[in-house]
């Protein structure tokens, strides 16, 4: 590890065309879907881990609980993922080992990934994810977000990767304040099937993860029902001969 | 010293290579050219129960600058054909001209209604000769003696059939719309209401469409051309103040003098083909 940061000073210093990022992602996760509802925060992600162009891992669990009060969803690397999870998984042992009643909220844990992140990308060795921190503490929702290279945020509705071209523009219109549970759930599994539709790398094998006051619930794995029955798809060149 | 032959040349006319050097040492340091005249845009088409909705958005792009807010890119090939274009202006522009010319010289050649199916054979076959070159993504949508057609036709010459299609920068936010809410046999009303909402969420998720909304609702031997059919972004503050101009000139006289007729104006005659 120390030989591999010199090698890498040496090339920043000696040739100005020669910098290269310094990894490449290997087993990708896509979009994870996240929104503020009335009693906490709604997150889906979809459970396929791509290999390049391989849909290799169809049941990796892309959202996890973090401590009493959060859940994180990461889209991207998943050895990163992993690795970043170990982070947090020290962190709340070591906030436990305090034993004084207070645990790490949402805000603390998301401003602890955003200084992991930035450092990382310093050092040109960034955890290649863009994660997503959603939580409920002492009535306070929260929901944020944290790129590859520390870029952060909070917002009422997030998006990552392809999301945010195809389900923020949905969530943009239909979010309001104080969704119930259910059009929460159905305004998530919209913008899961659009992704579904068009993303080349989502699964039809969802999961939905919920944490209010009370706790996080984690859903089982379902898929969602699509519908290809146009009319149109039956016999598209009917009229075209020689177009597809 | 070599401003004078510098000098010498330019006078004799003809095209001066002084700075050719100048411009491939710049584009080897990196400097880009200007860019070119856009429509970063939306562009949608659907299928409804008469016939075929086009939608797009009306702003033009020049890498950064919006250069025209309120431009068309709607194009009418045939009376019951019409055209959306995304891609460099002058290429969709000069290719829907194009075969809108050549689909007239048919129509009289024939004797027949254009058929849609014409419109994409010879627009696909342009595109394929340039290799992509023409850099123009089309959404094609008529109505003929065969029925609907929509069809999308990308810059490299392959072309989709579908029920409802985007293209453009905002096609994505524009599809997100469609997945969602597409069904088959809209009434006329739906369809307009589904192509705004979806050209909508294009000019305000995407940077390079914006502006209005044009429509354009094609049916069996009828179609509506809906010029700005949403102004979903007014000039909001007008100065309510106005403004004074200092006075400058003064007038002293206005003399109106009507001018001789030099033309016979006869009303009737022969009425020009469209």
């Amino acid at each position: 590890m120390e030989s591999n940061s010199e090698t890498k000073q040496h090339t920043l210093l000696s040739s100005e065309s020669g910098i290269q990022r310094t990894q490449y992602p290997y087993v990708t996760g896509s979009s994870v879907v996240a929104l503020k509802y009335k009693d906490g925060i709604l997150m889906a992600a979809d459970m396929g881990g791509s290999y390049g162009s391989t849909l290799r891992y169809k049941s990796l669990e892309r959202i996890k609980p973090v401590g009493k009060h959060s859940i994180i969803g990461a889209s991207g690397e998943i050895s990163d993922f992993q690795e970043i999870m170990r982070y947090l998984d020290d962190q709340v042992l070591n906030d436990n080992m305090w034993d004084d009643g207070n645990s790490l909220g949402p805000k603390e844990i998301h401003s602890y990934l955003t200084r992991v992140m930035y450092n990382r990308r310093n050092k040109f060795d960034p955890l290649w994810n863009t994660l997503i921190l959603g939580g409920v503490k002492k009535g306070q929702k929260f929901l944020g977000m944290v790129t590859m290279i520390g870029v952060n945020f909070e917002e009422n509705h997030i998006a990552t990767g392809f999301g945010n071209h195809m389900a923020q523009p949905l969530l943009r219109a239909e979010w309001h304040e104080n969704l119930t549970f259910e059009e929460g759930v159905t305004l998530l599994e919209k913008c899961m099937r659009v992704l579904l539709y068009r993303d080349r790398s989502a699964v039809n094998k969802f999961q939905i993860a919920k944490i209010t006051e009370e706790g996080v619930t984690v859903s089982q794995p379902y898929a969602l029902k699509t519908f290809w029955g146009f009319k149109a798809f039956e016999n598209p060149t009917a009229g075209a001969e020689g177009s597809w | 010293m070599s401003n004078n032959s510098c000098m010498d040349l330019t006078a004799k006319g003809g095209f001066s290579f002084d700075l050719c050097k100048r411009n491939a040492m710049l584009s080897q340091k990196g400097l880009k050219l200007p860019p070119f005249r856009k429509t970063g845009t939306t562009i949608v088409g659907l299928v409804f129960q008469d016939g075929v909705i086009l939608g797009a958005d009306t702003r033009a792009t020049e890498g950064p600058i919006v250069c025209d807010k309120n431009c068309e890119k709607i194009h009418y090939m045939a009376p019951n054909i019409y055209c959306c274009g995304a891609g460099t202006a002058a290429d969709t522009e000069a290719v829907t001209d194009m075969v809108s010319s050549q689909l007239q010289l048919h129509r009289y050649h024939t004797g027949r209604e254009s058929r849609v199916v014409t419109a994409l054979t010879l627009l696909k076959k342009h595109l394929f000769n340039y290799q992509g070159h023409v850099s123009a993504a089309l959404v094609l949508g008529g109505v003929d003696c065969t029925g609907p057609h929509l069809h999308t036709i990308y810059p490299h010459g392959s072309t989709d059939t579908l029920p409802f299609a985007t293209m453009g920068s905002g096609s994505l936010a524009a599809m997100s719309v469609f997945e969602s809410k597409y069904k088959e046999g809209l009434s006329r009303d739906e369809g307009i209401k589904l192509v705004s909402e979806a050209v909508c969420s294009g000019i305000f998720n995407d940077l390079g469409s914006g502006s209005n909304v044009d429509v354009c609702v094609i049916t069996k031997g009828h179609k509506e051309y809906l010029r700005n059919h949403m102004l979903p972004n007014p000039r909001t503050y007008v100065s309510e103040r106005g403004y004074s101009f200092p006075k400058k000139t003064e007038v002293l006289m206005t003399k109106i003098t009507p001018m001789k007729e030099k033309v016979e104006v006869t009303e009737g005659g022969d009425a020009m083909e469209e």
